[in-house]
């Protein structure tokens, strides 16, 4: 059976955004490494927990404050998974039914995925693009993670090379491309300055966690939101993806 | 906790949210508010990460070599280079200055 044009370039598009997301893997597992997990540690989350701002939300906060400050790096992970309700409700429809596809499709549904899924205009290549997209980047993630993890291994003491600042640049190159209105500035900025500012005050992780009440207010009373426009319009937007991880 | 028992617990959450999103009927969540607040949540864990990560240390605020590294990351990603590359060259100020001072 030959593939439409539609459908073959849905394929396209995954396989393009799979190979250069995976590329990032390298940093995660560096830093995880640099974080004090082990190599089977830094591997178990790229497999299993596998979204990779959670992954990152992970590390850095242990880093921060060791395993003292693990309840909060639990909440931080999934906080910020919580995006990932809304993609799997948006994939639904385009999965279908069947409980092997559906929790096969929960573990692959990450930005990704759903940002090449999303962007085509009929059934079959939005369940194309999905599917490829959420494999390349799967099998790419976890590999370079791996080889990530070998590499932070090998250069051992962090910050005589600048690791904890390339971990906080990895977390700017995550929240880059989901600055273009100004509602999500303005929340950026404040939540920055409350983590900041709490910092001295709370334990370590804690402030993240507190910062993250800034959405809650702003997301309830939608301040500096965009008003009217179709109904639906805005649920659970999906940013564009230019090579960034998940 | 161990470590293990964080990492397995943080990864089962994780897990469940994606899952969750399968299992409920898509119109009863398809409303803009949920999806907005967990959007602008994302926005804010990043951000506040971002402060934590460039500021913190244990529980003081610091100002050194980071600065400068993630501010020259902000101009790179300004310039659309990419995530790698970035990260590589934030890395490397901030190293840099250290090997310097």
């Amino acid at each position: 059976m030959s593939e439409t044009p539609p459908t073959r370039a849905a394929a396209r598009a995954a396989v393009a955004v799979g190979v250069a997301t995976a590329a990032y893997g390298i940093s995660f597992g560096a830093l995880a490494v640099a974080a004090g997990l082990d190599v089977w540690q830094t591997c178990f989350l790229s497999l299993v927990m596998f979204t990779g701002g959670s992954q990152f939300a992970l590390v850095g906060v242990l880093a921060a404050g060791g395993l003292a400050a693990g309840p909060s790096a639990v909440a931080s992970a999934a906080l910020l998974g919580s995006r990932n309700v809304f993609y799997a409700l948006r994939m639904s429809p385009v999965i279908g039914s069947g409980w092997f596809t559906r929790v096969a499709a929960a573990h692959l549904t990450i930005d990704e995925s759903v940002a090449v899924s999303t962007a085509q205009s009929a059934p079959r290549p939005q369940r194309v693009g999905f599917w490829v997209t959420g494999l390349v980047v799967f099998v790419g993630w976890n590999i370079t993670t791996l080889i990530g993890a070998l590499i932070g291994n090998l250069i051992g003491d962090v910050s005589a090379y600048g690791l904890d600042a390339g971990a906080a640049a990895a977390f700017l190159g995550l929240l880059w491309p989901r600055l273009k209105q100004l509602q999500a500035q303005a929340v950026a900025v404040a939540a920055g300055v409350v983590a900041a500012l709490l910092t001295p005050v709370l334990a370590p992780g804690l402030p993240v966690i507190v910062a993250a009440g800034v959405a809650v207010v702003v997301g309830l009373t939608n301040w500096l939101g965009p008003h009217g426009g179709p109904a639906g319009s805005e649920t659970a937007e999906i940013t564009p993806i230019e090579g960034m991880p998940s | 906790m161990t470590l293990w028992q964080l990492i397995i617990l943080a990864s089962i959450a994780c897990f469940a949210l994606k899952f969750v999103g399968y299992l409920i009927p898509p119109a009863l969540f398809a409303r803009p508010r949920p999806a907005r607040v967990a959007n602008l949540l994302t926005i804010a864990l990043l951000a506040a990460l971002i402060a934590v990560q460039t500021f913190g240390q244990g529980e003081k605020l610091v100002l050194d070599a980071r600065v400068p590294a993630v501010l020259a990351a902000a101009g790179l990603y300004a310039l659309k280079v990419p995530f790698i590359v970035v990260v590589i060259v934030a890395a490397g100020v901030a190293a840099g200055i250290r090997a310097l001072t």
